[in-house]
């Protein structure tokens, strides 16, 4: 077990490089110099090459004891990410504004997860019954509507018309009242695609032999549905919940845009249209490590749910 | 027992299959009258020839006129007809989705089956590509490009081309097309390694085939299926993609796609304006709707899994 996850550890190590190197061509090297930008139209030669030697963009590419993207990794290893534009910290940055993110997103998640797979069962058990060409018919138009769509017409319909929630983030509002129809809209919005992977999910693990024994046995469909097919369905469940926690963080950027919550999202939007690329560089980087390292953590939720898989041999 | 071949299936049952059903051809339809609509607007353009319908800049009417006898749609803030927006906004995001679609499938089917065909070094290198950029999350990946793509221009003075801008359509392509190319990659070269040592592949190397041509000439032929599925899909979330890249302000400049026609949504509603978001969010509904039904339509018939499915009941019908 600790040798399996010793390999998978040196593995992601060419992963973790890759990404850097990635956002290394991204940010300085196609995204190029962006002094011009910061300093203003009329700075003098002096204030830019002070910004620029702030930015460290002076500096060569490549190919020196100094060159930027030796410091890039440097900042990356150690996640020291210096300064955003507006000279605050990175780091605290994060750290102010993730709980927003994952107030939103928490709940978000676990509503989707909830209202999806008992939808799903439900529609995989009655298949080509009416409530499963509802539930498909449901979901292939949800997924249809733009994502804009459904917080532009969720915010002014229910919020701004009819007035059933504050329009905006407000600091002294209660939270629940200002992130509940964010995370209304995103569950809604999330429905569809959720629905439709657990139904193949689901009508994949009915057709099996298992499940038939079990009919015949006389088990109620109850027992059969939640003990005997979501529990060996458990493993794709568990593979999607698990790689969308290191998107919790991230947030959401339309939604906490749109309602003005501070989160993560609003920052990335922020820094976006401010070419904040120190910024966006963090980000990117953080929820890249973020992603391998859930992956990791995946495979081994495998292990606790089905006692078949054996991690030694699958490698 | 009559005999039901693999050939059966590939060639011979399903695109009646697929035609029998009337949602399918109804589906079809409408895709094809929206792209036809879209090429109509070029061929409108390229000829200089201009019907009143692609004029979308031309103020028809007071500013914000709601839905009326004269402006089916209504006009936006500028007195702009909103149908006609909404029906070059075809034209925009339609190419935006099938040039970042091409793009897509341009990186991806040669590097997934050279990876998938050859082991070593090409395989390794494919796949540590893969992992780092499913590694990123896909939206902050396609905001990056964007964003450093947004004013630069390609040199291509080399070229004899000299220097092409690549704001507005062709920086939203190449963002779109180079993030989305991961997943067909990974589709192919799993499928080439397995077709690669089917019977046909292992007899066309007897027959001293060279590996380009086994693999360009035999194997690629094959994976049309897989294509076609993931193309579908991807296009979808290519006409989406550029709805959000609007809204951050890194969609497409000058000329109305849906995206910006939403996007603008944002100053309207206020004033109570809704039929331009709708319009355009009811286009882009209505082709991704269909563009889905029939995607899902196609994979049910061409998937593997389903065609062995099918042929186990066929078996048990013909020996009834």
């Amino acid at each position: 077990m600790s040798a399996y996850i010793a390999r998978r550890l040196f593995f992601m190590v060419p992963t973790i490089f890759g990404i850097m190197l990635i956002t290394f061509l991204l940010f300085n090297v196609i995204g190029g110099d962006v002094t011009d930008e910061y300093a203003g139209k009329f700075a003098d030669k002096q204030t830019r090459d002070e910004i620029r030697s702030r930015l460290g963009l002076d500096k060569p590419l490549f190919f020196s004891r100094d060159s930027q993207f030796l410091n890039h990794l440097k900042r990356a290893v150690t996640f020291n990410f210096g300064r955003a534009r507006d000279r605050q910290k990175i780091s605290e940055k994060f750290l102010n504004h993730v709980g927003f993110s994952l107030a939103l997103t928490i709940p978000m998640l676990l509503g989707t997860a909830l209202i999806s797979i008992s939808l799903a069962l439900m529609a995989a058990y009655r298949r080509n019954g009416i409530l499963d060409c509802l539930v498909v018919f449901f979901c292939i138009a949800a997924m249809s509507v733009p994502f804009l769509s459904f917080i532009l017409f969720g915010q002014y319909f229910l919020a701004y018309k009819w007035g059933l929630f504050p329009v905006y983030f407000w600091p002294d509002l209660n939270p629940i009242s200002y992130l509940a129809l964010p995370i209304l809209i995103g569950i809604v919005a999330g429905l569809g695609p959720n629905i439709r992977f657990y139904r193949s999910v689901f009508l994949e693990e009915f057709t099996k032999d298992y499940v038939r024994t079990a009919f015949a046995k006389g088990l109620s469909p109850a027992k059969v549905l939640f003990t005997h097919v979501l529990k060996n369905a458990m493993v794709p469940i568990i593979t999607r919940i698990v790689f969308s926690i290191p998107y919790l963080f991230l947030g959401s950027l339309l939604l906490e845009r749109f309602f003005g919550i501070p989160g993560l999202g609003h920052l990335i939007v922020d820094a976006v249209s401010s070419r904040d690329y120190q910024l966006l560089n963090a980000v990117v980087y953080i929820s890249a490590v973020l992603i391998a390292v859930f992956t990791l953590i995946a495979d081994m939720c495998y292990l606790i749910v089905d006692p078949r898989i054996s991690l030694e041999k699958s490698y | 027992m009559k005999k039901v071949t693999d050939n059966n299936f590939i060639n011979g049952q399903q695109p009646q299959l697929l035609l029998k059903r009337p949602l399918t051809i109804l589906c079809l339809a409408i895709i094809s009258s929206y792209f036809l609509l879209a090429a109509f607007v070029y061929v409108a353009e390229l000829t200089r020839w201009n019907p009143r319908f692609t004029q979308w800049d031309k103020k028809v009417g007071a500013e914000y006129e709601s839905p009326n006898g004269k402006n089916i749609l209504g006009t936006d803030y500028l007195g702009r007809s909103v149908l006609r927006k909404t029906i070059y906004g075809a034209k925009v995001s339609l190419t935006v989705a099938l040039f970042a679609s091409f793009i897509g499938i341009i990186i991806a089917v040669p590097l997934g089956a050279l990876a998938g065909f050859y082991h070593g070094i090409v395989d390794d290198i494919v796949v540590w590509l893969c992992t780092t950029l499913t590694s990123i999350p896909y939206i902050l990946l396609i905001l990056a490009f964007a964003l450093v793509l947004k004013d630069k221009s390609l040199d291509l003075t080399w070229l004899g081309l000299g220097q092409i801008p690549l704001a507005g359509i062709p920086a939203v392509c190449i963002a779109l097309g180079f993030t989305g190319w991961v997943g067909i990659c990974r589709l192919v070269r799993a499928e080439v390694i397995k077709q690669k040592q089917l019977d046909y592949a292992r007899t066309a190397r007897s027959f001293g085939c060279s590996n380009f041509r086994i693999l360009f000439r035999h194997i690629l032929p094959n994976l049309y299926h897989i294509l076609i599925v993931s193309f579908s899909i991807r296009f979808v979330y290519y006409i989406h993609a550029e709805v959000i890249l609007s809204f951050l302000g890194l969609g497409v400049k000058n000329a109305p796609s849906w995206g910006t026609m939403i996007d603008l949504a944002r100053q309207d509603l206020t004033k109570g304006c809704w039929w331009e978001m709708t319009s355009a969010t009811v286009a882009l509904f209505v082709i991704s709707l269909a563009i889905n039904i029939f995607g899902d339509t196609l994979r049910d018939t061409l998937n593997p899994k389903f065609i062995r499915l099918q042929r186990i009941k066929y078996k048990v019908t013909y020996e009834r």
